[in-house]
């Protein structure tokens, strides 16, 4: 075990145990405003003191790691379900038109920042969390189809694929269960990156009014409704940013923890 | 290297072509007519088709789509729905605080990026390097915008130092109107500022370990003069790829940090279009995004082709 795993694990699941924790209990009812108590700064009674309707911080972060773990969850799985077939499809038939279309479309994709993506699909559509997923899980295919191609493309060169070749299995086949089990620590350390960048994406865009809306409770919103309260509540701001830095700095600790863990060659190479 | 600028060249203009299909795609498939909902529900009929046709919506598509690449082509981004002015003036006004934040941060990243970078690398495995890695590891965790509040809150609120938000234009002078946009441009900076620094120090740690380097030193240069005459330059084209994507972060970053200061730039125009159901504000401010993204992506290319021959074979 390294230091990296080990803060990023234990930074991770507090904020997953949080998440969780807050289907069946929070210490005040999230959305329960309580104006004479508004604007509190941190005390016994709310942990993280209250916000202008009197709402209790403390759970609307619990509830907000939700919503933010949801987004991010969904955009990574949608990154990963679109972008690994593609990717392996191209490293499979590497060289031929559909190589070429597959690469060339994952550039295109690349020239759509997630904050594009959003814009386009709110001003179609409307505002809401949806969005936000659909936006960064675009986002996120290119990703994927790229690492999982590299990777494809130097385990084709190898003598275990040629031999099942040799066993008459199809490229489909090879891909699957050969290709595949081999790039899944690969695909492990990337989601990981790419559920930290889904955080910090869905903070930005519910703070810009582009993802979840009132009454679901999201960091970035927070942050928003906390933008012309900073100067006499700064504990508003502050409380959100850092449940996000916390949250993305785990993570990030994890996925660089888990490359070393799980790629013993960067480790020797390390020491 | 004529050859290979001609197909990069053709890929660009493709993806182009693609790019504009699909925004105007999907701002097609938006729900509601522009001209009903400029003249609201009380409208007669006739006027809404007078409307329609005036803003060209009465020809079929295909039509449309190449009207509107065609007209783009000469600056021309058509006529706002809600303002009923030319686009192309509205967007080019709010260039001018958009474009030149972005290049500011970009600046600002570079100044900050590169002397941490080559410290890290000439100090790999010591307290300097760690702690370089450990501010570099904060500052990719940082999200810009509440980074932007905080130092409002400091440096506006609290110190008083720069004012807490808006333009005071290019028109009161140079240094006013940088002095505005300094709080933004370090906010967008510091986390690229970060991702810029750590390939700094990966790209720099690469070439230390070259047999050149070791050459260098064997014909008697000082470790110092090692790291500035053939370290750091030779580890500048990987870091001179990721300047130049950084571009267009920054860009489609600034939308967001506009909104904490209350910038007149492109990101309030395209918020302001989304309430007010503008769409052909959006399309074109969406488009011009991602015509920056596709161009800086093949001026990059270019210059990595002309600095080093063997990726010209490669793609």
């Amino acid at each position: 075990m390294n230091r990296n795993l080990i803060i990023g694990t234990t930074l991770s699941s507090l904020v997953i145990f949080a998440a969780l924790l807050s289907f069946i209990w929070t210490p005040y009812a999230h959305t329960a405003m309580n104006i004479p108590e508004k604007l509190q700064s941190p005390n016994w009674q709310h942990w993280f003191g209250t916000d202008h309707f009197g709402r209790d911080i403390f759970s609307m972060i619990m509830v907000g790691a939700r919503t933010s773990i949801a987004v991010a969850l969904v955009a990574v799985s949608i990154g990963i379900g679109i972008g690994v077939p593609l990717g392996l499809t191209a490293a499979a038939r590497k060289g031929s038109w559909l190589d070429e279309i597959i690469m060339r479309g994952n550039d295109l994709v690349f020239a759509f920042p997630a904050i594009v993506i959003a814009i386009l699909i709110t001003a179609v559509f409307g505002a809401g969390a949806i969005n936000a997923i659909i936006a960064i899980g675009i986002f996120n295919i290119p990703v994927f189809a790229r690492v999982t191609r590299g990777a494809a493309l130097s385990l084709w060169e190898r003598d275990f694929i040629l031999s099942a070749r040799v066993a008459g299995k199809s490229s489909a086949r090879i891909s699957f269960e050969h290709i595949l089990p081999n790039v899944m620590n690969l695909l492990i350390v990337q989601g990981t990156i790419q559920f930290s960048l889904g955080i910090l994406a869905e903070a930005g865009l519910s703070y810009v009014g582009l993802g979840a809306q009132p009454p679901t409770p999201s960091w970035g919103r927070m942050l928003a409704d906390a933008q012309t309260m900073v100067s006499f509540a700064p504990h508003l701001a502050l409380i959100p940013g850092v449940a996000i830095i916390l949250t993305v700095l785990g993570l990030n600790l994890l996925g660089d923890g888990l490359r070393d863990y799980l790629d013993p060659r960067l480790r020797i190479a390390r020491s | 290297m004529l050859r290979y600028s001609l197909k990069r060249l053709m890929s660009l203009i493709l993806s182009l072509a693609v790019a504009s299909l699909v925004i105007f795609l999907v701002i097609e498939v938006a729900p509601g007519d522009p001209a009903s909902f400029m003249l609201g529900i009380n409208a007669q009929p006739d006027t809404v088709a007078a409307l329609r046709t005036e803003l060209g919506l009465d020809v079929p598509k295909t039509q449309r789509y190449l009207t509107w690449v065609s007209n783009m082509l000469n600056g021309d981004f058509g006529t706002s729905y809600t303002y009923r002015t030319s686009v192309a003036t509205m967007i080019a006004d709010r260039m001018w605080v958009s474009l030149p934040l972005a290049l500011y941060a970009l600046v600002l990243s570079t100044l900050i990026a590169f002397p941490a970078g080559i410290y890290a690398a000439a100090r790999r495995g010591k307290a300097g390097d760690m702690a370089v890695m450990g501010a570099t590891q904060l500052g990719v965790a940082v999200p810009n915008f509440w980074f932007a509040m905080m130092m409002v809150l400091v440096f506006a609120i609290n110190l008083r130092w720069f004012s807490a938000g808006g333009f005071v234009g290019w028109d009161k002078g140079l240094w006013a109107g940088l002095h505005s946009l300094t709080l933004p441009a370090i906010s967008l900076a510091l986390p690229q500022a970060a991702i810029l620094a750590r390939v700094m120090r990966s790209s720099l740690l690469d070439i230390l370990g070259e047999d050149f380097m070791r050459t260098a030193r064997a014909k008697g240069l000082s470790r110092r003069q090692a790291l500035w005459r053939h370290g750091v330059r030779n580890a500048m084209i990987p870091v001179l790829t990721i300047i130049g994507l950084q571009f267009s972060f920054l860009l489609a970053g600034s939308i967001i940090i506009e909104q904490v200061f209350y910038l007149p730039g492109l990101g309030r125009l395209v918020f302001q279009a989304i309430s007010s159901r503008d769409l052909i504000v959006v399309e074109s401010v969406v488009m011009l995004l991602v015509f920056a993204v596709i161009v800086v992506n093949f001026i990059v290319d270019l210059t990595y082709a002309a600095v080093d021959p063997r990726l010209r074979s490669r793609t």
